[in-house]
Formats: C-alpha cells, structure tokens, sequence
C-alpha cells in the first residue's frame, strides 16, 4: 500500500471539502473491506483518505409510515438484524444475511456496498474497467470471461455490477441521497448506476467530492419480496446470478412486479419485460417460467458464459416463486 | 504493506524530515529540540481537521484489556501492527484480502478481520485477540473443545477460527449445525478440519459454556 494521509472529519460538510474534484486524489473510507484491498493492489492509490466514520448523522435506521431510512454508514450485520427490516422488508434482510462473511458484515457500510467496485478480474489486476491491449483490442471478448455480463454488454463494458444487495433495493423502490459542494441531491437507486464508456468514467453517478447520505425506501404495505442467488459455494462468494423481485399484490393478482437481476450486466438489470409478463398475473409455475424466460430474452453471452443466461433465468424464476409462497411483506 | 521491512526506519525517518542518524545527533545534544512535529491540519468547512501521515505519527490502542503506543504510518493495518509492533501474533496474516478469516480479531466485542482494518482506526476501540482467551494456564472452553474434537491440523487457521467461533457462540448459544456453517463462513481451513471445528462448537453449546 502506497503512503497516504488520514484525515476524520466529523461533518458532511468538512467531508466533501476533503475530497478532490477529481477521481484518484481522495477516497472515501467507511468500512475499508474494498478499498483497502484496492490499494494494497495498488488499483487505486490516493494520496488521501477521507475517513467517515466520525460523523454521526450518517449511522443508524428509522422506520415510520412512510418508509425506512437507512444512514450510509449502517453497517450490513447492523442492517440485517434490524427489526424492522426483518419484519418489513425480509428479502432485504435475506440478501444482507447471504451478503459476504460476519466478519465482512461488521465492517462494510451499505454506502460502501452501493460504491464497491466492480469484482471483473481484468480490473482487480490493474488493466482497467474497459481492459484492452496495446492495439486497443478489447481483452474480455477474447479471454476470460466467464464471470463477466450478459445483458448490456454490448460497449466496452462488459464488467458485472458487484452489489448483491443492490437488485432487491431497487426491487422495493430505493432512493440513493447524496452530498456535495453544490448540496444534496436524491436519485432513485436504479439511475445512480450507468455504464462507463471511457476509462475515466466510473460505474456510478457519484461525483469525485460527494459523499452517500443516506437510502431511503418507501413503505412495504401489499408488498411481496423475494431475492435469490446463485453461488458456486454456499457461502461467503461471489455470485453468479442474483433475482430481486416485489410484486404489488391486488388481492392474489400482481399490480405491479419489479424485477432486477444482479451479476448479468454492467449495472444493476431491472426487466421490464418480465414485469409486463408478470402485470395483472396470479403467479404460478407456469407464469414464474415465462416471466423468467423474458427477462433473459436479450442476452447475449459471451465466449465463455452462456451458462449464466440460465442461472439468470432460474433465479428470476425462483425469486418470483419464493415471493409468493412465503417471501410476504 | 510492509514492502520493505529492511529500510522502513530510515525511510520513515527520511519522510519526517530527519534521517535516523541526525535523529541521534539531535537528541544527544538536546532534548529540547522537537523530534516530531505536531499534528498537521488543513481547513475544512471553515474548520480545521487534523491530517494523520503520509509519515509515522504516534498511536495508542488497548489490546486485550492492556495499552499500547507506537509510532505508524496511517496506512498500517492493525494486523501488522500487532504482529510487526507488539509481537501479538495469534492472529495470522494469510490472504491480507479479507477473504481467509486467518487474522479474524474482535473489535468492541464484534468479529472482525484485522487486516482490512487500518491501526489508525482501531485507536480508542477495545481490540481482543486469541491471546485473551486462556486464563490462568487453563484453555478457554473453545480451545480445550478444539483439542478434545482434533478441530485443527496445521493450525495456521486456528486462531483466527478459535476467535470467530468465541464471537459466534457470543450471539449464538443453541446453534443448529446450519447456522454453524453459514456462522463461520467467514474463515477458511485449507486442511478441511471443518468437521472438527463444528463438533467443538457443538460441544461447546451443549456444555453452554
């Protein structure tokens, strides 16, 4: 890890005046479990490190009628075993749980989830989240990718969006709050993720010099919520394909279905096509598979991950068959 | 993070400012001479904010109920300072990526992996390590269950383990055999000795120790 200086400060304010205008001067350090393995890689090295954990009115989790508010600095065991999640949005609770390793949990900050970097193993070693070779060939069509995207990966961008707990809070309408010189902002969490063209450009639409506040979600009244994922251990991995699903229940019919796949594009990948399947359905079998089938429609694999179109569909599938047999809220 | 053990004090030395051999110049002719500036600061939001490093500046922690002080660079992981600067070496420094659970510790009582956390955060926090747990010559209930259960093979994971399953009984006391293995997904034994480690755990509950 190369050298670099610390400072704490205790304000929203004093954060953002200590961050940079520019991308690679600063960095933000909440629970450090992504940064500082970057920086010992040396695939980022700022020359100073923004510590937030002193500022207090980024932590806890309230509950009212109107929703949940979660402050950026909870931490995702904190987050999990929080009542009112557990009883209001269990499927959030379900993926915080599956979510990386205890230890991992008492670190890493929901912030610090929603801002991971991309897992793409061109870019953990240095070659850049669009990694090409010297004649500007892209390298992922042509090496390994198994684990890269098959959805949106049409650009240079064929990395897999890296937050598994990113899908389900889209899924129940999440809003990302941010902070910056210009002041506070809110996007719904969807829009805060794009896919970068260039190699200065970064996965999201967080700006050098602000800081995440604060996600707030709206109630789960008539909601029913699933998330399902698919690993090659049980636990403590990165997956393969996540489903996020809630469905605004009218009586035993869907109103309105989100679907939001994880690990299939460069972003997180809500399906429009099979929320359309889904509108005005009871769900069975039969409608979970067709639903799944269109949300997977417009894959296009690349040379080694074909097999991730079906595991994007069964989970799709799965998540929508948990959410109406159990998965209420 | 320690890329260079060989040089690291005159390197150190030479970022301050002051070589190591004009340090003891310094101090044989007068202690009145500061050795170390101050903290520097910079303003923030109309206030001013201390800056820590890029050079060593002095630290403090409590370790297992004891204090300690060194002087470190903001970008050493409280892993390296206990090993490097305390000789507190229970836990092990193995993948350095937070993936391998080898150097699990606690912080305020929560488990936490010691090398993806930097010293200069743990200041102020109490830092447990294997090393707390036997007391008075006698194994902690888990350690003994380790031995009595051949919960370990190698041994490099072991304390690392030993730690997270102390953290996981802590919050878990009537465990199934499946929320010990998603418990403890957090370290890894590369000798495959889970079998063992989950007898011991199991042991452990059933004697609610």
């Amino acid at each position: 890890m190369r050298p670099f200086e610390y400072v704490s400060p205790t304000t929203k304010a004093q954060a953002v005046s200590l961050l940079a205008s520019n991308w690679g001067q600063a960095e933000i350090l909440a629970g450090g479990t992504d940064l500082l393995a970057l920086m010992k890689d040396d695939v980022v090295a700022p020359k100073r490190l923004v510590n937030i954990k002193d500022i207090r009115d980024l932590t806890g989790v309230t509950y009212n009628a109107q929703g949940l508010r979660i402050g950026a600095l909870t931490n995702l065991g904190d987050l999990a075993d929080d009542a009112n999640v557990r009883k209001n949005y269990p499927a959030l609770s379900d993926a915080l749980i599956e979510a990386a390793s205890p230890q991992i949990r008492n670190m890493a900050t929901l912030g610090g989830n929603l801002c991971q970097r991309p897992r793409c193993w061109f870019f953990r070693n240095g070659l850049g989240l669009l990694p090409k070779d010297e004649t500007g060939k892209e390298l992922v069509t042509d090496g390994d990718n198994r684990y890269h995207a098959i959805l949106g990966n049409d650009g240079p961008a064929k990395f897999v969006s890296p937050s598994t707990i990113v899908p389900i809070l889209i899924a129940y309408g999440a809003k990302i709050r941010v902070e910056g010189p210009k002041g506070k902002r809110e996007v719904p969490l969807e829009k805060f993720y794009v896919i970068p063209k260039t190699e200065t450009e970064r996965e999201h639409d967080l700006q050098p010099n602000e800081i995440v506040t604060e996600v707030v979600l709206p109630a789960s009244t008539g909601v029913k919520a699933a998330h399902y994922e698919v690993r090659q251990k049980q636990a403590f991995d990165w997956p393969l394909a996540v489903a996020a699903v809630a469905l605004k229940m009218n009586g035993s019919n869907v109103q309105a279905a989100r679907v939001v796949m994880g690990y299939v594009a460069p972003l997180p990948w809500p399906s429009p096509e099979a929320e359309q399947v889904l509108s005005g359905q009871s769900i069975d079998d039969d409608i979970a598979q067709k639903a799944a089938d269109a949300a997977v429609k417009n894959a296009k694999p690349l040379s080694h991950n074909a097999y991730k179109v079906q595991l994007a569909r069964v989970s799709v599938k799965r998540a929508l068959l948990k959410a109406v047999s159990g998965g209420a809220a | 993070m320690r890329d260079d053990d060989s040089n690291k004090k005159e390197k150190q030395d030479e970022r301050s400012g002051v070589s190591r051999r004009d340090f003891l110049k310094i101090s044989s002719i007068s202690v009145a001479v500061p050795l170390v500036a101050g903290p520097k600061a910079v303003l923030a939001a109309g206030e001013q904010v201390p800056v820590h490093g890029p050079g060593a500046g002095a630290m403090q922690f409590t370790i297992n109920g004891k204090k300690y002080k060194a002087n470190l660079e903001p970008r050493v992981t409280l892993l390296d300072a206990l090993r490097d600067e305390f000789d507190i070496t229970g836990a092990k420094r193995v993948c350095d990526r937070a993936e391998c659970g080898a150097c699990t510790v606690l912080i305020n009582n929560k488990p936490v992996y010691a090398c993806s956390v930097l010293a200069i955060e743990a200041q102020g926090k109490q830092v447990t390590t294997v090393e707390s747990l036997m007391q008075q010559g006698k194994l902690h209930p888990i350690q003994q269950a380790f031995v009595d259960n051949d919960a370990s093979q190698c041994g490099f994971c072991t304390p690392g383990f030993v730690v997270a399953c102390k953290a996981f009984l802590d919050k878990h006391p009537n465990p199934t055999a499946e929320d010990i293995r998603h418990g403890l997904s957090g370290n890894l034994c590369r000798c495959g000795t889970y079998h063992g480690i989950q007898q011991a755990i199991a042991q452990v509950a059933q004697k609610g120790a």
